[in-house]
């Protein structure tokens, strides 16, 4: 038996625009159906993006390494050595962006009115810059120059809470490796504001040497952060740092460290597959009306077509070529529209009317739509298998008319 | 050599609680060549016998033989593959495809076999110029008369020279003079092609076209004749 795919192809698509009306009607549908789940993909993509990187952002890094107590009690006592050779080395490799080395230990600050609890950071300004780990924004002063600056740089948020500002000594307390206190008076360099607010009550900045002399240990440091390009691909690479660091210390992935993080992740590919299956769902009732209605109303041309000795299965092909048709028009319109609508989004749209609790959800407020080709990928799946999968019934019943009662049908 | 033969052949309808008899007992052989009218009042089963002789309907039991093929053992695909290469049909309500052209609806058939693009073009053109329509093949069913309609569905029951042509009632949506030209359209190929014709009607004046005339009533064969045909009798 051979198949006339010019025939089939040829009435499939007369066959659709029989009734122009209601083809063009069930492709807005399907239109605005791909449209909507690719825009609302988007905007959760961005909105996760936006979450795991300001999340990154605090951690910073995409990947860590500790002593294997720190996390547990991350005083100056569960400190580690410099990086070995070999650590440098596989940190040196692509695809790590960036590392840094730091030291990171609870401590106090105190101006002459206050007293805050924050997290000291003894830092090397140029590594972390490229780390991609710097407060957004200094808003007055400067920010630390090199690893043996003096000065501390804090928040916008900390500055009002301890009264104090630019050019005003505050003092910085910890504890140094034999439990004893170590304090040094600094002066307040520079003021930062950061994307989340409550980061800038809680970190406070200073070179990484000062704070090492401060605390009394030498070279050691609490952490090393390293950062590569694309967050989601951590588990490829992470394991090579973990072999060359050892098995005294800790390295831990960004899901691992936190897991809020990695969960929202997973979170948001298994909502965007939801979200694109329940729209899907919607759509096809449009779909099988459309086709239910397109057979219903050729019935008796289907049974002259199996009476001419057109197989069941030429007719099965015919309906679901139509289906087809209609889905694959459907999906060009509607990733095109999404493709046009988002891309001149993507740099930024302003959602400070919902800054507060768009901040307590771990995001800024400019929301950056990200429109991945994965997403398109992924939402055209979606709709021309369950599209073609809704078709099969009505296909399959037009296939199955006994021709003589076809036939008869007026 | 018979182009058709049937043996026992019985055939029951339910309608609601009823059951009509559309066959009953019915034996029949039709030689290649020939040219017959199968007559009745409606309801007489002659559109049944046609049915089952093409294939689109089964009986309950008996055998029917078409050229070398035993259509009652054969399924669903096997029947439509018959119909294709074998069988012509032609039908009261002409059924052309609305979508496709004059010429598009004689070459779906051989569209479906599979003939080459050029050879499909170059027969349809011809055989469509045989029924008179020259000029018209790009119209659409809806731009034709009756006349030329049914006239469209003769030229796609034979561009693909089946050894039989079934027809049920081809001229009842014709006025006489389409008819008339209809049935000499019918006359001619069956003279020179030699394509075996039956026609279930109950038009007196197309039975007078006919070679042989079986009448039928109430599902069985009352009578079968052969004749002298009267030409041009509508």
């Amino acid at each position: 038996m051979t198949f006339p795919v010019a025939t089939v192809a040829t009435l499939a698509w007369r066959n659709l625009w029989r009734n122009h009306r209601r083809t063009l009607i069930m492709l807005a549908a399907i239109t605005l159906g791909v449209w909507a789940m690719i825009f609302m993909t988007a905007m959760m993509r961005g909105m996760t993006d936006q979450v795991v990187t300001n999340g990154l952002n605090v951690l910073p890094g995409e990947v860590q390494i500790h002593h294997p107590d720190y996390r547990r009690d991350p005083s100056v006592v569960n400190r580690m050595e410099p990086p070995t050779a070999e650590l440098k080395a596989a940190l040196d490799l692509p695809p790590v962006k960036a590392w840094s080395a730091r030291v990171k230990v609870p401590a106090v600050v105190s101006s002459e009115r206050d007293s805050r609890g924050v997290v000291l950071l003894g830092i090397d300004p140029v590594a972390e810059k490229l780390l991609g780990s710097l407060p957004d924004e200094i808003v007055e002063g400067r920010f630390l120059e090199s690893a043996d600056d003096r000065g501390v740089v804090i928040g916008a948020s900390l500055a009002r809470r301890l009264e104090t500002r630019l050019g005003k000594r505050v003092v910085l307390m910890s504890q140094d490796p034999d439990n004893n206190v170590a304090d040094r008076g600094v002066r307040v360099v520079g003021i930062y504001r950061a994307r989340l607010r409550a980061s800038e009550d809680i970190y406070v900045y200073g070179g990484l040497r000062p704070v090492q002399s401060m605390l009394g240990i030498g070279e050691d440091i609490s952490e090393i952060a390293a950062t590569a390009d694309d967050y989601r691909s951590v588990n490829q690479w992470y394991p090579r740092i973990a072999a060359a660091a050892g098995e005294q210390l800790e390295v831990l992935s960004w899901p691992e460290l936190d897991a809020y993080l990695g969960t929202s992740l997973k979170v948001q590919d298994g909502f965007s597959l939801i979200f694109i299956v329940v729209v899907f769902l919607v759509l096809s009732f449009g779909l099988v009306n459309t086709l239910v209605m397109a057979v219903f109303e050729r019935v008796r041309e289907i049974g002259l077509m199996q009476a001419l000795g057109m197989r069941p299965g030429l007719i099965l092909a015919q309906i679901l070529l139509e289906s087809i048709y209609l889905l694959v028009l459907g999906l060009l319109a509607g990733n095109l529209s999404a493709w046009l609508t988002i891309k001149p989004l993507e740099s930024g749209i302003d959602v400070s009317s919902m800054g507060d609790g768009l901040e307590m959800a771990g995001m800024s407020a400019t929301l950056y739509p990200a429109l991945e080709i994965q997403d398109m990928i992924m939402a055209t799946v979606v709709v021309l298998g369950l599209g073609l999968l809704a078709s099969i019934l009505p296909a399959w019943r037009a296939a199955n008319l006994d021709p003589i009662t076809a036939l008869a049908r007026t | 050599m018979n182009a058709i033969r049937c043996q026992a052949l019985c055939k029951t309808f339910r309608q609601g609680e009823e059951i009509i008899t559309g066959l009953n007992n019915v034996s029949l052989e039709v030689e290649e060549g020939e040219f017959l009218c199968l007559s009745g009042p409606s309801g007489s089963g002659k559109t049944t016998l046609l049915n089952a002789w093409g294939g689109l309907a089964t009986p309950d039991s008996g055998e029917i033989t078409v050229g070398d093929h035993r259509i009652d053992q054969l399924g669903k695909g096997a029947l439509a593959d018959l119909r294709l290469h074998n069988i012509g049909f032609v039908f009261q309500a002409y059924n052309l495809i609305p979508v496709l052209s004059a010429r598009e609806n004689v070459e779906f058939v051989m569209q479906v076999q599979g003939v080459p693009t050029a050879d499909r073009h170059q027969r349809a053109e011809a055989i469509l110029e045989e029924v008179g329509l020259t000029g018209m093949s790009d119209r659409l069913p809806a731009e034709l008369s009756g006349g030329q309609q049914q006239r469209v569905a003769v030229a796609r029951a034979i561009v693909s020279k089946p050894e039989l042509v079934l027809a049920d009632e081809p001229t009842a949506n014709l006025d006489s003079k389409s008819a008339a030209e209809l049935m000499a359209l019918f006359v001619a190929l069956n003279n020179e092609r030699g394509i075996t014709f039956v026609i279930a009607t109950h038009d007196t004046r197309v039975m007078a076209y006919a070679r042989r005339l079986i009448k039928m009533v109430d599902g069985v064969v009352v009578s079968d004749e052969r004749q002298e045909p009267q030409d041009m009798a509508v």
